[in-house]
């Protein structure tokens, strides 16, 4: 599964580095997070856009991880060449992340169709 | 006082003005707070200012004004904003001149300035934070300000003025000032500056915290987007807090909106450094306690730094940019040719840029092709080429060469566009929090 059916996500930008936030729906699933959405796939995930080091802070009473990518916006958002150059549709192309489907669990989204708080 | 309410009125400079209106109206708020500087804004005004002394102001403070300064004045509650840009002193004058038009006596108008360091910063040798090299070695610099903290907010405030009016001024600390004012909290009370600091960095951004720039159909809905209403924090005297809206109002409050807007360009929690201190963001709780009612909790801080950060503006070239539309069968392929013959052009011609880009729009533009794979062949497409240059007459040339697709290009090319733009660059250096003096002037009205 994709990492959009676990968690949402937020991009924010300083200068040429960008941080994305990575929440989870269910605070259950914040152990997965923490297992993939690991600063090393992260970065492998965006290799030819984040050039500089990617570093992860965990916040798991928030059932969250936020990750500051360094040298990620073409030269900062007041110089990048970029369409986006803050780099907003960063935070949507890490929901793209593949998890591993695991056993009995389901996903946040589809418990949230079913009425799962 | 049991708890202050603070509207959160504009989260950038060309924020939508009603939700502010609406705030005063029915938010029983007691501050109403306009945050509207990004990192670059103040070097574009700083720009102005040069063209016209008179200017440098935010654009829309005569419009926010005019909006919300007869409710504000009736009901009591006051303004705190930095949409004094690079011109503090004409952006009051300028409130002055609306609150008289409007038949308003006796409101008090306080200016902060001494946010612009520019004159400290010549031949110093300090260290630029994003590259390491020497901020002397900069060319072109057009404006040098320092972020600066509550301190003459709070000032202001405790003198009787109804309207403050800042340049640089971090962010959070535009909220922060009336916490330490109503409450009588401590300049090292570092425990509930951080926990007033959460406060301010969850309501700087206004919309993004009650729904904005959260949406996502099916999965993250939220409604009536478009009569969005803006934040409210029900903070109390410990510096915790309720984050809420006007009832009625579009979007939501949740714990998932508040999350969001807490991680929101932060870097590390544990360490959010601002002019008033090292705010600890690690430890915040946050709970739904209720329709669109947030409780925040928790949060913390430590004694702040010895510098304070100062933002650099620079003229650094140009960009030169041109677009054009191919629709239909083989629109990609016909966009493909057509960033092909513009490299081509480009060099055969000479243009000097010192970096080029070459995208599709609707197939690979924003995130490069390894991110991009998709199945379908796109109904339409958008070539862009942006270059950067020394000079105006390179960049135009970039446009220039997408323009002539029309008649020297692929098939059914349409809607070519090209512009032109002065690039203002942002560097950061550390300065010790003495070369700045914050000032306070007061006008009335």
């Amino acid at each position: 599964m994709k990492l959009r059916e676990l968690a949402h996500s937020r991009t924010g930008d300083k200068g040429d580095i960008s941080n994305i936030s990575v929440i989870a729906y269910d605070p259950a699933d914040y152990p997965l997070l923490e297992q993939y959405v690991t600063p090393e796939r992260v970065k492998e995930h965006f290799a030819g856009i984040v050039h500089g080091k990617v570093v992860r802070y965990a916040l798991p009473a928030l059932g969250a991880l936020n990750f500051v990518m360094e040298r990620a916006l073409g030269g900062g958002v007041t110089r990048s060449l970029a369409l986006d150059a803050h780099g907003k549709c960063l935070s949507s192309a890490l929901l793209a992340l593949d998890i591993p489907e695991l056993d009995g669990r389901r996903s946040a989204i589809t418990a949230a169709e079913t009425g799962r708080p | 006082m049991q708890t202050l309410r603070i509207g959160s009125g504009a989260g950038y400079s060309g924020d939508r003005i009603e939700p502010a209106l609406e705030l005063a109206e029915k938010g029983e708020i007691q501050y109403l707070v306009f945050e509207c500087l990004a990192e670059r804004t103040i070097a574009l005004a700083q720009q102005a200012k040069l063209k016209d002394p008179t200017k440098g102001y935010d654009p829309l403070l005569g419009d926010r004004m005019e909006a919300v300064l007869r409710t504000c004045r009736d009901k009591g509650i006051k303004i705190i904003t930095n949409m004094g840009a690079a011109n503090p002193m004409s952006g009051a004058a300028k409130i002055a001149e609306i609150a008289q038009s409007l038949g308003i006596d006796g409101l008090k108008i306080a200016a902060v300035t001494g946010d612009d360091v520019l004159e400290s910063l010549r031949g110093a040798d300090l260290p630029i934070i994003e590259t390491g090299g020497p901020v002397s070695a900069l060319v072109g610099v057009v404006s040098a300000n320092a972020y600066l903290g509550a301190a003459p907010i709070v000032d202001a405030l405790k003198n009787g003025a109804d309207v403050v009016i800042t340049g640089r001024a971090a962010d959070p600390a535009l909220f922060l000032a009336p916490l330490i004012y109503e409450f009588d909290w401590s300049m090292d009370d570092w425990e509930r500056l951080g926990k007033g600091t959460v406060v301010g960095h969850l309501l700087e951004c206004a919309g993004q915290i009650t729904g904005g720039y959260f949406a996502d159909p099916g999965i993250k809905d939220v409604s009536n987007l478009a009569r969005l209403g803006f934040p409210i924090a029900e903070v109390r005297a410990d510096g915790s807090a309720v984050i809420t809206k006007v009832e009625g109002s579009g979007g939501k409050v949740t714990a998932q909106t508040c999350k969001e807007q807490l991680l929101y360009e932060i870097h590390d929690p544990g360490r959010y450094l601002t002019p008033d201190v090292v705010a600890d963001f690690s430890s915040v709780s946050i709970s739904e306690i209720g329709p669109d009612r947030v409780l925040i909790e928790g949060g913390g801080g430590r004694p702040r730094t010895d510098t304070l950060k100062v933002s650099v503006g620079y003229v650094e070239g140009y960009t030169g940019e041109g677009q054009i539309s191919y629709a239909g069968p083989g629109a990609a392929a016909r966009g493909r040719l057509a960033l092909e013959i513009v490299r081509e052009r480009l060099k055969l011609t000479g243009v000097r840029t010192s970096e080029l880009r070459f995208d599709l729009i609707g197939v690979d533009a924003i995130h490069g092709s390894a991110l991009s794979a998709s199945n379908g062949e796109p109904y339409e497409v958008r070539v862009r080429v942006a270059g950067r240059t020394d000079s105006i007459k390179e960049a135009t040339r970039i446009g220039n060469e997408v323009e002539t697709l029309y008649t020297n290009g692929p098939a059914g090319g349409g809607g070519a566009t090209k512009s032109v733009r002065e690039i203002v660059a942002v560097a950061s250096v550390l300065l010790p929090r003495s070369a700045a003096s914050p000032q306070i002037h007061y006008l009335g009205a």
